[in-house]
Order: structure tokens, then sequence, then C-alpha cells
């Protein structure tokens, strides 16, 4: 791995919840970390514990019912977990901020979008409430929405999906954060609407060398945006490498699985899918309250042996920088499988 | 040979009603002028973004909403202007699935019983008969026999999606369309049904409408596939040529936006659209993609191009193809 340290590292992060139906732990171990100007992708399917990894960085996970129960999360030196309730909202949407999936329930429907940005940015630079407006139309023009100056007044139903998800970054870059958290930033977008706020999000960080946290469960999306890719299963990270080398060498056979159950636009213009057949992974994810013993992914893996059943493999470098928490790792790496 | 579905010049307008007397102020053009046809055992993609028609093309083809204008063929007959009672022995041939496989299946029925609910209204089998069908339906969706008397909210997302699919089997219909099937499904997810699609169309020889915004599902599935904009088709051909050979601008920008899952994926050359796509209250004038197209032409603003066939079995409508093909698109000198 580059040597640069980390800006944000989260190091065996366990975030649990604590329902009428058991301990649901629904991040349980999980350490990444990110540099300035780079983006780490991070992938997994529905409840692998991604948002909430993400949300436990802000430290936004409500409790209860649920609790950060261990871990550390380190920016810049210090750990946030440690920080009092103002002193994280000091990080908030200033050095760490966040953009969600739906951005028409992360914007307030009763206050016209240039407030909402301004707000941020009277928060956190002391600015009067006209110098941040001004600001925030500044910001609008700088995520290429036109008309900014009459956009800021509108409220945000008035506004396409496009654009309130261009509000949402604008409202998140405000204050030039170093680490920017996007959560599933496009998938409620079309898809020349997405490569525009991809290409926006780009385009930030050359000017701004802004840490990115990019999740998702696109491959797609992780192939053409991120550095670096964690591959995230029931709670855990499973995998972790360049992206170069995790979609050529993919060494977890959650993460293959992952990649043959995708259809691929160049592959699929060429085959007959009445004989092509993706891969599937059968069974479904299983429940955070009630996970099988050994390898969590085991009962799925077409790979699975006695040792996977017995114990959870560890998180091993294979090859350099390319970390697999895997019993077969060597096999599938060597594409014996 | 006829074939099985034929859809000519179709249209669907909304009304837009405003005030105490609900005067109509306007119109929605969903689906404003659309020709296509499926073969026997043939799957036609329908691919365009959010609001451009290609659901409401899917309804109204099954007469769910009655077409404002144009004709709907079924094996050279004409169904446009069938009513409910008419339209049924119809509808035992062309049979939906949705997309939202939560909000598609009756909460307070049986999987069985939403399963067997077809056989009942067109009363193809008598109660024992019944059983068997279903239980041999869900085997073939794959599902375990013991869950028919299981109720949907029971079932995980992809299991309530083979529940719609053995439903629309029922009554072994010739054409199935597939309204986003497996968007709102997890990927892993996704690719079962997806096989599954495949391997009963193979079977029981199904042709498939299969409507979806995604680029890479629909040319994975598709033996043909049109792409819509706004209301109307600006491309079909095979999956293919479309690929390889883009002749609308609007398709070109669709395959470089879609994300491709590979190493080199990075370093991919794309081409960015600006702006939204427009309201279908108000389409503009001319060709509805000119505000966006980075080809764009003075006639494109005022002259609705046809859909053509440009080059054999490739149909485009699109003003750069006015004098011959042009590969790759690029704006005629001197325009």
């Amino acid at each position: 791995m580059p040597s640069a340290p980390a800006l944000l590292e989260i190091d065996n992060l366990r975030t649990h919840f604590f329902t009428s139906a058991g301990v649901v732990r629904a991040v349980d171990g999980v350490s990444y970390g990110v540099r300035s100007g780079e983006t780490l992708g991070v992938v997994g399917e529905s409840g692998c514990g991604k948002s909430v990894t993400a949300l436990s960085i802000l430290r936004l996970i409500a409790d209860p019912p649920g609790r950060i129960v261990d871990g550390t999360i380190r920016f810049a030196g210090t750990n946030l977990l440690d920080l009092s309730e103002s002193e994280i909202e000091d990080i908030r949407g200033n050095d760490i901020s966040m953009i969600f999936q739906e951005p028409m329930t992360s914007l307030n429907p009763l206050l016209t979008v240039g407030r909402q940005i301004s707000e941020a940015i009277a928060l956190h630079r002391g600015l009067s409430r006209r110098d941040a407006l001004d600001q925030a139309v500044e910001m609008l023009r700088r995520v290429h929405i036109p008309e900014p100056e009459r956009r800021a007044h509108a409220y945000p139903h008035q506004l396409s999906g496009g654009m309130r998800q261009r509000v949402m970054i604008a409202m998140a870059v405000s204050c030039d954060p170093k680490v920017l958290i996007a959560d599933e930033p496009t998938t409620a977008l079309d898809v020349t609407i997405q490569a525009q706020i991809l290409d926006l999000m780009r385009e930030l960080q050359d000017r701004l060398g802004t840490a990115i946290i990019l999740i998702t469960h696109d491959m797609g999306v992780v192939a053409e945006n991120a550095d670096r890719v964690v591959v995230m299963y029931a709670g855990r990270k499973v995998e972790e490498a360049s992206a170069r080398e995790l979609f050529e060498f993919p060494g977890h056979p959650y993460t293959k699985g992952l990649l043959g159950s995708i259809p691929n636009l160049e592959v699929a213009a060429h085959v007959n899918a009445r004989r092509a057949r993706l891969t599937e992974i059968k069974g479904m994810v299983p429940s955070l309250a009630d996970l099988p013993q050994g390898c969590t992914f085991a009962p799925r893996c077409s790979f699975a042996t006695e040792e996977c059943r017995a114990a959870y493999p560890p998180l091993l470098e294979h090859r350099p920088g390319h970390w697999v928490s895997c019993w077969h790792a060597e096999h599938l790496l060597q594409g014996e499988a | 040979m006829t074939p099985l579905l034929e859809v000519r010049d179709l249209k669907k307008h909304f009304p837009i009603h405003k005030g105490v007397f609900s005067r109509i102020s306007g119109q929605v053009y969903a689906v404003d002028g659309v020709s296509f046809h499926i073969d026997r055992g043939e799957t036609l993609g329908l691919v365009g973004e959010s609001g451009c028609g290609k659901s409401t093309v899917g309804r109204t083809l099954l007469k769910l909403l009655e077409p404002t204008e144009g004709k709907i063929l079924v094996n050279g007959a004409d169904i446009t202007a069938l009513d409910a009672a008419q339209m049924l022995p119809y509808r035992r041939q062309m049979q939906m699935i949705y997309q939202d496989p939560y909000a598609s299946l009756n909460p307070r029925m049986s999987a069985g019983d939403i399963v067997g609910e077809p056989l009942i209204i067109h009363r193809v089998a008598a109660a024992k008969e019944r059983r068997e069908r279903v239980a041999q339906l869900f085997d073939r969706v794959g599902l375990r026999p013991e869950l028919v008397n299981a109720f949907p909210h029971e079932f995980s997302g992809g299991q309530r999606q083979r529940i719609g699919i053995a439903r629309a089997l029922a009554l072994n219909p010739e054409l199935i369309v597939g309204d986003e099937p497996v968007s709102a499904l997890d990927v892993s997810i996704q690719a079962q049904i997806i096989n599954l699609l495949m391997d009963l169309q193979a079977e029981l020889k199904l042709s498939y409408l299969f409507v979806a915004h995604d680029l890479a599902v629909v040319e994975h599935i598709s033996d043909r596939v049109a792409v819509m904009y706004l209301g109307r088709i600006v491309e079909t051909t095979d999956k293919t040529s479309l690929f390889e050979m883009p002749l609308h601008p609007y398709t070109e920008a669709l395959l470089s936006a879609v994300p491709i899952p590979r190493a080199s994926a990075r370093a991919r050359k794309r081409v960015i659209l600006t702006g939204d796509v427009p309201s279908p209250i108000n389409p503009p004038p001319g060709c509805h993609f000119h505000a966006r197209c980075p080809y764009v032409m003075a006639r494109c603003r005022h002259e609705v191009p046809a859909l053509r066939e440009v080059k054999p079995r490739h149909w485009a409508a699109c003003h750069l193809h006015d004098n011959g093909v042009t590969f790759p698109l690029a704006k005629p000198a001197g325009a």
C-alpha cells in the first residue's frame, strides 16, 4: 500500500443494534482508511453494514437501539468516538460531510435550498446570513446548477432529482470538507444524470484534494471511480485491494460472485442470454441477528469446506496491498477456481 | 409471418385537470407515437430513463390503460377497441410482471391463492387441478411447495418476484411484459431472476417485452432493443448493432454513461450530457433530444425526425442520417 498516512482511519469498528429480536451485529470488526485525494469504494449488498459504518463515522447512529461497542475512528489523529457531542458537531458538515442516497428525504422541504446551504456555512464559518447566502449561490454555481441566483430561492420539490442531488453536494462541500462520505449518491438517479454527478464529484476532488468514501452496490460505479475498494459482507470486510487489482484478481468468492452476477454491457451485447448464464450466488444474505458459525458466506459459497464452516477466516494480505478473508483465497487468486 | 404483437403509432396522453371544475388544462404526452413488433420467442428490450414513457407503453399495450391513438395487434387481431369482456381471451395470452414485488401481491392472500387466482378468473381449472397446477408452477420458479400457504410478507424480495412470475405463467401466456422486473432486487438475487426468466423462455417459447432502465441488463436479456426518449422510440435494432454502432446521439450517450465493471474502466472516454430530461407536459418542438444533443443542427429545433430504417434492420430517428448513415456520429460540415 502507498505510504501516505490515512486521513481517516477506522479500526476494528463494531456497531451493534440491541433489538427485541436479539443483538444485530450490523458492523462487526471493520477497519479501513482513506487518504487525502483518494476515493475509497465500499461495496456490498443491502444489509452488509456499509451504510452503518459510514453513519458511525459521524456518530449518527440512533442510540437506542444502536451503539458503537468497540473500535476507534481516527480523523487527523483524534478518535472521533472520544469527542463530546458539541465537538463532533464542529466536525460534521465541516471537516467530514456526507451525501445521502435520496436527496428528497434529506433536504428540508420547507426551506429554500439557498437557505439550507447557507445554514451550514453560517454555522461553521461564522458568516452573516446575507454573506452566507451569497456563498450558497456560489456553491450552486460550482455544482453547475443553471441560474444559481434564481435556484437558491427554489424549494426542493421544484427541482429535478439530479438537481436535488447537486444541491446536496453543494451543501456537503460548502465548507471544503477534508472527507466526503457519499452513500449511494447516484442510486436514485438515471444513468446519464449519474454520470454528471460522478463527474462533478471527481472535479471537486481534483480541486480540493478531498478524500471520498464512495458507498455503493454498483460494481461499475466502483470500477470507474474508486482508487481502492473494500468489499463488505454481513457486517465485515471480506476483501480490500486497489480497484485495478480487485477487478482483475478478485480473491474472495463473494467478490467473484458479485462480479459474475451483473451483466457487463460489453459482454452482454454479444452473447445469447438463453445460453450465457449469469453466475448466481445461491441463497440470500443471512440474518445479522443469527449469523452462521464459521465463515458467514460459507452457506452460499461453492468453495466452502469443513474448515469454512468451523472458523471465520482471518483477513490476510495475499498479494501486496490485497487483503482477503477466505480460507481458499490462495487458490482463488491463482485462478484455480 | 404475422408477428405475435404489433404496435402501430401508439399514443397515450394523460389530461391534466385543474381547478374546481376539473377543466383540462394540458396533456402529458407520455407515449407519443410508438411503433414496434415482437416475434414469437423473441425478447424486445425497451430501455430509457425515468419519465420516458416506457412503462406506459407496457401498460397500454396490455390495455391496462386505454390507448389515446394507434393500434395494437395480437396475432394479427386488432385489440385496440375491445372492452374488458372481449379482452378476456387475450389476457390469457399476455401477462405482466411488475417491478415492485411488495406492491403487486395482495398481502391478504396466500402465495398459492395468488398464483392460482388467474385460473379461477379464466375458469380453466377445478379446485384439485388448480392445486396441482399451482404446485407445478411453484416448482418451476424455484419455490418450495410447502410455501403455498405462506403470505407475501413471509417471503424475501427475490422470492416474491418468483411468485409474481409464477402468477404470470399460470395461464400459459405467449407474451410476458416485464416492467423493471429485476430493478428492486440486490445484484446476487437479480442474477437468479434473470437466469430464471431466460430458462423459462427457452423452455416455454415465451416472448418478452422487457422494460427497464438498466442498459446492461437489457442488452443481456434482449434480442432486439428499442431506446425511448420522452415518449418516442429514437432507435431500434438488434442488441449487438445497438452497442457497436449507436446511430442516435442519445443511445451513444446512454451507452457511454453505463459504468462498466472491469479493471481499466477508469480510462474510458465518455459523452456526458448536460441538463435533464425535459418535461413530457411541454415537450420541446422538433427533436425531443435537441436541447441536450452534442450534434444539434438548425433543423433539429423545429423538425421532428422520423424513425427510419437508415441501414438494413436498423432504425433511427435522427437528422444526422438524412443524407446517408453517418458513423461515428458527427455534425455534417457546415451545419
